[in-house]
This record gives C-alpha cells, sequence and structure tokens, in this order.
C-alpha cells in the first residue's frame, strides 16, 4: 500500500509539460482538494497498519502452521472458538470505525456545508453531450470547455462557487487537482467550490460516462492571476469582432445551420445548443479539448467533426473547400 | 448418523444415444444436473466476457488507439459488466448451491425440483437475449448493434432519446427475465433449507456453507425485485410514454440510481455471500481443524445481510447528495467491516494451529483471504466520503470492485471447483496444472489489479475508450494489459484441466479431501436421489463422527 504511495507520488513529481497541472489527487491546490487529501493520508495510514497486521498474521499462520510430513495422519488439537478472542476482534474493529466515522464525517461537513464569502465567483456549468458551457451569471459571460477563475489569495479568499446542472445526460465535474467529484444531472441543481491559489491550467475530463464520446469531454481551468482574470473578463465582455475582411466567411456561417446551434454576439447567430463562439480564438482547444485551436485543426472539425470525434453531435456541413476557408477565416477573427 | 454409500442404480451408466441424453439433460429437474447446466453455462460466458475484456484491454494498451471505435468499446464494457455480473457470477454460484446445498443438509432434491428447472431455463434465455441484441439492436433491418449504456443505464442514457433503438430493450429484458430466474433460485433454497433437513440437522449445525446461502436467497428476494420493478419502470418510459426517469419529460435521474444500487450494492453481498461459503468450507478441511467461531461467522453473516440494505447510495456521493445523508451513507458503509473482518479473523482463526495442507483450493482460499482483505481496505477509503468524491468513476473504483470480483469471488470460485470437481465428476483435477493455474493467475491478477489502482489516483477516468498521454497513464496501462493477458493464459490451463481430468483424471473415491460434510459420505458423483436412506445427524461435522467414533464433536457442540 506504501509502495503504490511512492510510485503515485514519483509519477507526479515527473510532470513532463509544467503548462500544465498533473491530474494527481495527491497534488491538491485548492482547500476542498487539500482536505480531501488530509483525510486520504489518515485513512492510508489506518488502513496500511490494518493490512500490515492482518497480512502479518496470514503469513505467519501459513508458514508457522504449514502441514509437515511427520504429521502426517494425525490431526491437530480441535478448537471450536473462543468467546474472548472473538469479542477482541470484534471491540477493535468498532472502535476503528467509530475513529473513522469522526474523521470523515468532520471534512464532509467542512466542504459541503462551507457558506458562500460574498467576495466568491459564480459559475454556472452546464454539461452537454460531449462539452461544458460556463455562464458567469453576475459577469454576463457564455463560454465553453476552458473555464477561467481567479486565483485566490488565502489571506483574501476569493472562491469559486459553481453551480452545476445537466443538459443531457449525466456528466461529472472533475479537477482532481482542485476538488472531489461533482455529478451534473438533468432537472437538479448541484454545488462545489474551488479556491486555487497558484495560477495555472488545471486539467480534468467528464467522470461519469455520458455517451459516446465520453472519453472526449475534457475540461480546463484557468486558474488567473486577479489582474489577468480582469483583463480576461473584460474581452469576453465585448461584442464579438465585425472585421469587414472576412465578411464572405461570416454570410456562409450565418447563412447555412452553424447558427442553429451556435450564438456570435452581435450577429443574428444564438442558438445554444453548441458552444459560444464569439470568442472562440481566446480559447487554445477545439471540441472540448480533443483538439489544439489550430486553423488546420478547425477546419477539419468543421469539414468532418467525426475525424477529430466520432460520435460528436456536430454534423459535417459538406461545405465546399472555398466555403470551409471562408467560415474558418471568419471564425479566426472571433478573439 | 447412518451412513450409507449405497448407489440406487444410476440411469446414466446406461448406453444411450446423443439425443436421449440431449432429452435428459434438457428436461432434467435433478438438483445436481441443473447445478452444472448452471456452472457450464456460466463458463461458456466467463470465456465470452473474458474476451469481451481482453478487447477492452488491447484499446487501451496505449494512448489514442484505435484499435475499436469508440461506440465498439462503450458496448463492449457495457457487455463485460452486465454479462460478468448477470450471467457469469450469479448463475455460477447458483450452480454450486444448487448442487451443494441438497447434499450438505441430507436432502435428495431442492424442495421445488421444477421450479428450479424453470429458473435455470429463465437465465438461460436471459443471457440469450443479452446476446441476440447483436443481431436484433436496431430491428432486422439494421446493423447489428449491443447497448451501450454501461451496466448500470443510467437514466437518462437509457431513455429513448439517448438510446433508439432495441439494444438497450434486450438488456432490460434479459436482466427482467434472468431476475426472475434468481428470485425462483431464492425461493428455492430458502424452501429447501427450511424443510428438507435431514433428522438431527437444526439450525445451528447446518455447515455454513448453507447458512450463507440461505442469508443470501434471503437478500435475493429483497433486492432483486426493486430491479425488476425499474426496467418494468424503464419499459414504460421507452414504450407507454411515461416519464419515471424521462428527464426531458421532468422525470427524475436519482430515482433509477437509487432503484439500481439499491439492487446493486447488496448484489454484490450476494455474489460474495456464496464465495465466503466456500472459503468457510476450504479453509477448515486443509486446515484439519473446525470452523473457529461458528456462531459467530454466522451472526456475522446476518449482519451482513442487513447492514448491506441500507450502504447503497455509497455509490452516489457525487450526486449531490446533502451532508447528513453522505454521513449516514459513510457510516453505514464503514460498518460493513466489521462483521467482515470478523470473518477473516475467523477464518485465520481456523488455521491458527491448525495442519495447513497446501492442496489447489486452499492455495485459492489463502489468495482469497489475502486480496480479499485489500479488497475491503480500498471499500474502506471508498467509503470516506471525500476520499470517494476523488476516487469514484475512476480507475481506483474500477480496481477495487475487481480486487473484490476476481481476486475475492473468482479465487474463492475456483478453489471450489478444485475442491468439488471430484465430487460432481468422479475425477480429481490435476494437482500440476491446478499449480499451474494458480500461480500464473496470481502474477496476472496482481499486475493487473494492483496497478490498476495508479491511473485512478492519477485522474484516470474509467469508460473512457482513448486517452491523452498524461504523465503515467500509458506504462501503467501497458502493465496491465499484460496482465490480462496472463490471466487469459492461466484461464485456458484451467478449462483444459477441466476437459483433460474429466477423461483421464485420476479417480475420486467418496471423500477424496478427508472431509466432514455430507456430499462426501455419498458416491463421487453422488447417485440420483443422494441418499438411499436420509441420514441423521448430530453435529455440525457428521463425517468427522463418522470417522473418530471415539472423540465426536456432538460431544463438544
Amino acid at each position: 500500500m506504501f509502495a503504490l504511495l511512492v510510485n503515485v507520488i514519483a509519477a507526479a513529481a515527473a510532470a513532463p509539460d509544467s503548462r500544465f497541472s498533473s491530474t494527481n489527487i495527491f497534488a491538491p491546490a485548492s482547500t476542498p482538494a487539500r482536505k480531501i487529501f488530509g483525510l486520504s493520508m489518515f485513512v492510508l495510514v489506518v488502513t496500511g497498519v490494518i493490512f500490515a497486521v492482518v497480512a502479518g498474521l496470514l503469513g505467519y499462520a501459513v508458514v508457522k502452521f504449514r502441514g509437515r510430513a511427520a504429521d502426517a495422519g494425525r490431526e491437530p488439537a480441535q478448537v471450536y472458538g473462543s468467546t474472548q478472542i472473538e469479542l477482541a476482534w470484534t471491540v477493535v474493529p468498532v472502535l476503528i470505525v467509530v475513529v473513522l466515522v469522526l474523521a470523515t464525517t468532520r471534512v464532509i461537513h467542512a466542504i459541503q456545508d462551507a457558506p458562500e464569502p460574498a467576495t466568491a465567483l459564480d459559475v454556472t456549468v452546464i454539461g452537454h453531450q460531449f462539452w461544458w458551457e460556463f455562464r458567469y451569471p453576475k459577469l454576463g459571460i457564455v463560454t465553453a470547455n476552458e473555464m477561467h477563475i481567479p486565483a485566490s489569495d488565502p489571506a483574501h479568499p476569493t472562491p469559486t462557487f459553481l453551480k452545476l446542472l445537466s443538459a443531457d445526460t449525466d456528466h461529472s465535474f472533475w479537477v482532481p487537482e482542485l476538488g472531489g467529484k461533482t455529478d451534473l444531472i438533468p432537472n437538479r441543481v448541484n454545488e462545489m467550490w474551488l479556491d486555487p491559489a497558484r495560477p495555472g491550467i488545471y486539467l480534468g475530463q467528464c467522470a461519469q460516462y455520458c455517451g459516446t464520446q465520453h472519453a472526449k469531454m475534457l475540461l480546463r481551468v484557468s486558474v488567473d492571476q486577479p489582474p489577468d482574470f480582469a483583463a480576461w473578463v473584460q474581452a469576453q465582455q465585448r461584442a464579438a469582432v465585425q472585421d469587414p475582411r472576412v465578411v464572405a466567411g461570416k454570410h456562409v456561417f450565418e447563412s447555412t445551420s452553424c447558427i442553429n446551434c451556435h450564438a456570435v454576439s452581435g450577429t443574428p447567430a444564438n442558438g445554444r445548443f453548441g458552444p459560444d463562439l464569439a470568442h472562440l480564438m481566446s480559447r487554445a482547444t477545439i471540441a472540448s479539448g480533443a483538439a489544439e485551436n489550430t486553423p488546420a485543426n478547425l477546419r477539419l472539425w468543421i469539414q468532418n467533426p467525426d475525424a477529430i470525434k466520432p460520435g460528436s453531435l456536430m454534423p459535417a456541413m459538406k461545405l465546399s473547400d472555398a466555403d470551409l476557408d471562408a467560415v474558418t477565416a471568419y471564425l479566426e477573427t472571433l478573439r | 448418523m447412518s451412513m450409507n454409500v449405497v448407489a440406487i442404480e444410476n440411469l446414466q451408466s446406461a448406453k444411450r444415444s446423443w439425443t436421449e441424453t440431449l432429452h435428459e439433460w434438457v428436461t432434467t429437474v435433478d438438483h445436481k444436473k441443473l447445478g452444472i447446466l448452471y456452472i457450464g453455462y456460466a463458463l461458456l460466458f466467463l470465456v465470452i466476457a473474458g474476451i469481451e475484456a481482453l478487447i477492452i484491454r488491447i484499446q487501451l494498451m496505449h494512448a489514442r488507439n484505435n484499435f475499436v471505435s469508440a461506440q465498439v468499446f462503450n458496448r463492449l464494457f457495457t457487455m463485460h459488466g452486465t454479462t460478468m455480473i448477470f450471467f457469469v457470477a450469479m448463475p455460477i454460484l447458483f450452480g454450486f448451491a444448487n448442487y451443494l446445498v441438497p447434499l450438505m443438509i441430507g436432502a435428495r432434491d431442492m424442495a421445488f425440483p421444477r421450479l428450479n428447472a424453470f429458473s435455470f431455463w429463465l437465465t438461460a434465455l436471459g443471457g440469450l437475449l443479452l446476446y441476440f441484441s447483436l443481431l436484433g439492436g436496431n430491428g432486422l433491418y439494421g446493423a447489428g448493434n449491443a447497448p451501450d449504456i454501461g451496466w448500470w443505464a443510467y437514466a437518462p442514457l437509457a431513455a429513448r432519446a439517448f438510446s433508439p433503438g432495441h439494444s438497450s430493450d434486450y438488456w432490460t429484458i434479459a436482466l427482467l427475465v434472468s431476475g426472475f430466474g434468481s428470485v425462483g433460485t431464492g425461493i428455492n433454497i430458502i424452501a429447501t433449507v427450511s424443510c428438507m433437513r435431514c433428522r438431527g440437522m437444526h439450525l445451528g449445525r447446518m455447515p455454513l456453507l448453507v447458512w450463507l446461502n440461505l442469508v443470501m436467497s434471503g437478500m435475493i428476494l429483497i433486492v432483486v425485485t426493486p430491479l425488476t420493478a425499474a426496467q418494468l419502470m424503464l419499459l414504460v418510459d421507452r414504450y407507454l410514454g411515461g416519464h419515471f426517469f424521462d428527464t426531458q419529460a421532468g422525470g427524475s435521474a436519482t430515482l433509477w440510481m437509487h432503484f439500481f444500487w439499491i439492487f446493486g450494492h447488496p448484489e454484490v453481498y450476494i455474489l460474495i455471500l456464496p464465495s465466503f461459503a466456500f472459503i468457510s468450507e476450504i479453509v477448515p478441511v486443509f486446515s484439519r481443524k473446525p470452523i473457529f467461531g461458528y456462531p459467530v461467522m454466522v451472526g456475522a453473516t446476518v449482519f451482513i445481510g442487513f447492514v448491506s440494505m441500507s450502504v447503497w447510495a455509497h455509490h452516489m456521493f457525487t450526486i449531490g447528495m446533502n451532508s447528513y445523508a453522505n454521513s449516514f451513507f459513510a457510516i453505514t458503509s464503514m460498518c460493513v467491516g466489521i462483521p467482515t473482518g470478523i470473518k477473516i479473523f475467523n477464518w485465520l482463526g481456523t488455521m491458527w494451529g491448525g495442519r495447513i495442507l497446501f492442496k489447489t483450493p486452499m492455495l485459492f482460499a489463502i489468495g482469497f483471504l489475502f486480496q480479499f482483505l485489500i479488497a475491503g481496505l480500498t471499500g474502506i477509503m471508498l467509503a470516506v466520503a471525500p476520499f470517494d468524491w476523488q476516487l469514484t468513476l475512476s480507475y481506483f473504483v474500477v480496481a477495487h470492485f475487481h480486487y473484490v470480483i476476481v481476486g475475492g469471488i473468482l479465487f474463492a470460485l475456483f478453489g471450489a471447483f478444485y475442491y468439488w470437481y471430484p465430487k460432481m465428476t468422479g475425477r480429481m483435477l490435476s494437482e500440476t496444472l491446478g499449480k499451474w493455474h494458480f500461480w500464473l493467475f496470481v502474477i496476472g491478477f496482481h499486475m493487473t489489479f494492483d496497478v490498476m489502482h495508479i491511473p485512478g489516483i492519477l485522474g484516470m477516468p474509467r469508460r473512457i475508450y482513448t486517452y491523452e498521454p498524461r504523465p503515467g497513464w500509458e506504462a501503467l496501462n501497458l502493465v496491465i494489459s499484460i496482465g490480462a493477458v496472463v490471466q487469459a493464459i492461466a484461464v485456458l490451463i484451467f478449462v483444459w484441466n477441466l476437459i483433460h481430468s474429466y477423461f483421464k483424471g485420476a479417480k475420486a473415491g467418496n471423500d477424496p479431501w478427508d472431509a466432514w460434510t455430507l456430499e462426501w459420505s455419498v458416491s463421487s458423483p453422488p447417485p440420483a436421489y443422494n441418499f438411499a436412506s436420509v441420514p441423521v445427524v448430530a453435529s455440525r461435522r457428521p463425517v468427522w463422527d463418522l470417522k473418530h467414533p471415539e472423540d465426536p464433536d456432538s460431544r463438544y457442540e
């Protein structure tokens, strides 16, 4: 059990790409994750000791009481039981359970019943097959797949409180370094909170099987320094760029069924089934993290979504090459 | 007791055509034949679901693999889970219960032999229906298609909007039909144990195997019914415009979760109690001592039966229950650890001071004890609700329940095969092949399922057909997949051993292990109707009393 632990920590230490956090649950970066980590270590020690004792007894019994040729044919003493011994190995587990229960309920309460401070940021997370929608109700922002939140200074905490909803099937929000999972369930409002202090990009993904492309429903949380976050908010609040050079692409976009599902603020496009594209180019990935947001990937994604994410709900629009180029050029202006 | 090895003239020995033999097996109401049918049927599905697991492991061998598509992968894990639980584990355990319970209580058959046959054929039909979805999933006009909704079929994924065609219907109906079979078996075992015990075998003298199967049967009656009800409600939703789980019309997704897990968690105990039963017979015989603390073992079993009914929502710690509900289910789940711990201690107490013989059944029993200990401890981790918020739905929980089901239940089952195969066939399984089987399986098991905990800790969710090359994920998954291949080789050796020994194995005689329960007092295989004259017992180990008239158990109990 401890060998396992050492392995994990060694693996965590060897993060090859420093742009991103690892997804190690034992590298907590937010209060709920840290509380869980502390409790986990306690439970690992308790269960580790139980394992050592019981496995030790088993190993001892197997070696000590192995049948020897000399004893062949002779039966050992027939012992039927002992009330005292039974009592002892009933009471000890009961006591262990009592201790574990106290430690557990304390952490459940600390995480689940934490009051929301006035300085908290509210974000509504909506799970879709197979992408994430993030709405900032007080800031009037709608974005997808990459959530930005401010770093929370422990002295002046600005935690983020998430309201979790689903548009279709069950999903589960899981960014291991920031906290445990909470499911997004249709007709139900769930909540969780995060308060990471260290800026960076934290990776996660949908943890509840939600259909064909459950595997490529990836998730990023960008924890920004407060000034960076303020700049991001300002950029997101601006109306979409209207660039006269890409009017052809804009026309294709608005005259095909793209706008049934996608919204671009300040234009007729106001679909809500797919991600909001007003600031598409501010995101590092497309297709919920399935590909880098490069012009080539974007074009391929519009041409044939199944090439990147087979089973995704975005249809191939069968556009001509010229239209494809035009739409891609238009989308690339949406910073 | 009165000892008899007088075989009733057995019609099987007569030379007959294969059609007559087939007819006899299809129409049989003999508990032993039905037991063997259950076991053979389950072994067939074990191989099928095992191949599904191997394909899953090939796909996950490295990142961004394209061995199978997303849809196929999702069908594979759905079919693997459903098959292993409903059409391997349950029938194989029912098979052993069917075969052994009447023999061990000195009865000539189950209480309701026809119900017994009916239950088996329902179960068999259920498995066929599940796999018929490959042909009939899209109706007879479309391409084949198996369900891809996961073995919990969470709402609303199983609703028509998200699961068109008929694949989920085959899943639903397969579980409905086999569920009726399970309830039939449960009723039958309870009636048999209540009414058919031989003279002298009061409840306090029943072998532990019988006790454990009795409690298991009681649990079946209580928990399979909610599953059946939920399946009917799902059908109403899908075809009659109901909205129980139809979230688009205001139905409740969590209602399905409660229905499913109030079945689903006790189901684990329905599977593990018969495994405990095997261990409780094998450990004493190969330690040459009676079971330590028999009354406590019985009490712990009954306690597990009750407590396991109150823990189901620990599968749902992430669905946003309030802190009180989460605390309640954390407490009840940890409480299961107490009677289970007592059981492990009592098995250790049985070995303590004994003279342990390392025959293959005992090797598997020791493997069970070691692995079940670890599975129990990772279970405690998962019962700690906040820790569960991180661990559940990840590969950690997949490793945990495979530790229970493979490391626990399957090891106990392998032990049971080596222990009772001589009784069922009259031939010994090869010890040499048995040891190869054991050691290869142990190595493969630990390569796969020890390592599998770690990707979960490193943030890898379950049920993903492909993954990004995150730190550690790829190397670990490769080791896991190699372990799966080693296990498959071990199972091949086992299957070969079953076939080869049937024809070439050493003759077993009545009592090859020098054991103490009633099944060893009759010939191998036992004659039709088991006992020429019904035995009378005076203790928990009637055959011991017979072998040691100078020092019978009946003097101490």
